[in-house]
């Protein structure tokens, strides 16, 4: 994976993910995932649940169930341990502080016995941003404000139960936002939420990224929502990446059949003569017994005897694709 | 997509739709409060309103959706029409026979005409259940005969393999559970099927192949539809007529097409701009231009 690149060095990396795998006994759910994100740099991670998007960000936060394991090498900017050596002791002084994520559900990531303002205030006083309750507490409600939560003040005062859902995805935003961190992960922040709501949260996630010159890496199955948010996309199946570029390249020339696939089914205005939508043949396998060599051969339209072996790595770690007849390239004339 | 319909539901005035003949929902005034609990030992706290004063119009073989928020009113609306919430007060004609206070067995020959899918599949089928006896279960309650083969035919329709029939829901992906759940509900060959956001918990993909079987089946059967859903884009795709609703009223009706490509409510603006779509992120929007029309509390409803 990854030739070597002819244009001039890219910004030092945030995070250097290389070669990440992740199994569960016998057989790999995430395998050779690699790839980096800059200071401020917003990527998205697209897929079909079960393609392992949020395994990758929960191996990035060192949160992966006792029962998996993850082999490979997560690099954090100016940590000298690889993530994935690295003791629980000295992850956990870096998540919260260092990286920051955003989970879907905001009603089981918050604890429902303890006030808001406490939960952000907590975050601040574990990592030693502030010293002294009064100091945190005021710190806590000036992040409430920040994610533009009305009468901070009060809502401080409340426990999740009491606020709306839109609410509670600010409270987790602001939580990971309160100490600047290098990275923010958002594991489908939006997913449950109005799309007014939605809105307004896009646009606190960008504001807050762009204000602390965090990296993002923006996890949806939603490709306009990713198109909005991000400047760069990987397109994840069946555990591995099968492609990766800029985001108006990527979605304008798409490579690999499965991102195709995915942009044509999103498309509710292109319907055939009888008014169906475009789908991607089958299902995503279910407990993650995707095809050995190319994982998306059994649902691909080009795929073919050659498709038995895993095709390979073409192009640069940011902008390449995994495929044996990627579009564009001439070989998938006369398939698909 | 069927022939672009006018308006058939006006928040204002109801708007009669003379070329259909009788319509199979008519709604006049359709108000639903609930009694909150008490918080305080001075005062009762006041009802929650959940929909209030709606008239609609629904007509055989259209395709009418509701559009809405959470706590727009759209799924008491749904259960309202589906008799399983009484209103407070109005009328709910279906077939000329008004359905409000009425007790719950002599709506019997309603649950034979109308049946409901549900958002989460996963919630709304019993886990204890073999997929055979959730599908029969419709019949068993209505003492139609046949299960057996009815079973294997629904399973043929809704794209499973009739092996199905002896596992168990949580043995299934999001989308074949939905499948299920679409089999049950057309099991009694019901002539109105109402879809409470069928699609919002499933994966694009995924979405596209729901959203292909249920036009399938409307068109094979022959079925009235009515579908409730937050996106307006798949609305528009699904429905020929839709009401946005809002704080339990409808704010604008019309055709799907008008309203999604020319709304005129103020609050349907801001709702068709709250939507990322591809085309316009690829002509270089951000998340600051989604919040172009966001409707504030104070505008008007």
């Amino acid at each position: 994976m990854g030739a070597v690149s002819a244009r001039p060095d890219p910004p030092p990396a945030v995070l250097d993910v290389a070669g990440l795998s992740v199994r569960t006994g016998d057989h790999a759910l995430v395998e050779d995932v690699s790839f980096h994100l800059g200071a401020g740099e917003r990527v998205g991670l697209i897929g079909e649940s079960g393609s392992g998007k949020s395994l990758t960000a929960l191996a990035i936060m060192g949160l992966l169930p006792d029962e998996l394991s993850a082999s490979g090498h997560i690099r954090l900017r100016e940590v000298e341990r690889d993530l994935l050596s690295a003791s629980e002791t000295e992850r956990s002084t870096l998540r919260g502080d260092r990286l920051g994520m955003v989970f879907q559900e905001p009603m089981t990531a918050l604890n429902p016995l303890m006030r808001v303002g406490a939960q952000v205030a907590e975050v601040l006083r574990i990592h030693g941003a502030v010293s002294g309750r009064e100091a945190a507490t005021d710190r806590a409600r000036d992040l409430l404000a920040a994610v533009e939560l009305p009468d901070p003040e009060r809502i401080a005062r409340r426990y999740p139960h009491q606020l709306s859902g839109g609410q509670r995805q600010r409270v987790m935003l602001a939580m990971a936002l309160a100490n600047g961190p290098d990275l923010l992960i958002c594991d489908e922040p939006t997913t449950a939420l109005d799309v007014t709501v939605q809105a307004q949260m896009l646009k606190l996630i960008d504001d807050g990224v762009a204000a602390r010159d965090s990296a993002l890496l923006f996890i949806s199955h939603d490709l306009a929502v990713v198109a909005t948010v991000c400047d760069r996309i990987l397109v994840m199946y069946g555990g591995r990446i099968v492609e990766a570029g800029p985001t108006r390249a990527l979605l304008t020339r798409p490579r690999h059949p499965y991102t195709e696939g995915l942009m044509a089914a999103s498309d509710l205005e292109a319907v055939d003569a009888a008014g169906r939508l475009p789908t991607i043949a089958g299902s995503v396998p279910p407990d993650g017994r995707f095809p050995d060599g190319c994982v998306f051969r059994n649902r691909c339209p080009r795929g073919d005897d050659a498709c038995q072996a895993w095709p390979g790595w073409t192009g640069e770690q940011h902008d390449g694709v995994a495929c044996w007849y990627p579009s564009g390239s001439g070989r998938e004339a006369g398939r698909g | 997509m069927v022939e672009p319909t006018p308006s058939t539901a006006t928040a204002a005035q109801p708007g009669p739709a003379p070329h259909r003949g009788e319509p199979i929902y008519t709604v006049r005034g359709l108000t639903c409060r609930f009694r909150q609990p008490r918080v305080s030992l001075r005062r009762p706290t006041p009802p929650l309103t959940a929909i209030e004063g709606i008239d609609l119009d629904v007509h055989a073989g259209q395709r009418f959706g509701v559009v809405g928020e959470s706590g727009s009113g759209k799924s008491t609306l749904l259960r309202c029409l589906a008799a399983l919430q009484a209103p407070t007060s109005g009328s709910i004609r279906f077939r000329g026979q008004e359905l409000a206070g009425r007790r719950d067995r002599e709506l019997k020959f309603l649950r034979r005409e109308v049946q409901l899918v549900f958002q989460d599949p996963m919630a709304s089928l019993d886990p204890r259940m073999r997929v055979r006896d959730l599908i029969a279960e419709p019949l068993v309650a209505q003492r139609m005969g046949g299960v057996d083969e009815r079973v294997g035919e629904l399973l043929d329709a809704v794209g499973l393999a009739r092996q199905s029939a002896t596992r168990y829901p949580h043995q299934f992906s999001g989308g074949q559970r939905q499948r299920i759940a679409i089999a049950r509900a057309l099991a009694v060959r019901p002539t109105v099927l109402l879809a409470d956001e069928p699609v919002s918990a499933l994966d694009v993909s995924v979405r596209a192949q729901i959203l292909n079987l249920l036009a399938e089946l409307v068109e094979r059967y022959d079925l009235t539809l009515v579908f409730v859903s937050h996106d307006l884009a798949v609305v528009r795709h699904v429905c020929d007529a839709v009401a946005v609703m809002r704080a339990g009223a409808v704010v604008e009706s019309g055709s799907a097409e008008r309203v999604s490509s020319a709304p005129q409510h103020p609050y349907t603006r801001a709702l068709v701009a709250a939507v990322p779509t591809l085309r316009r992120a690829l002509a270089g929007a951000d998340p600051a231009a989604l919040l172009g029309a966001a409707p504030t509390d104070e505008e008007p409803t």
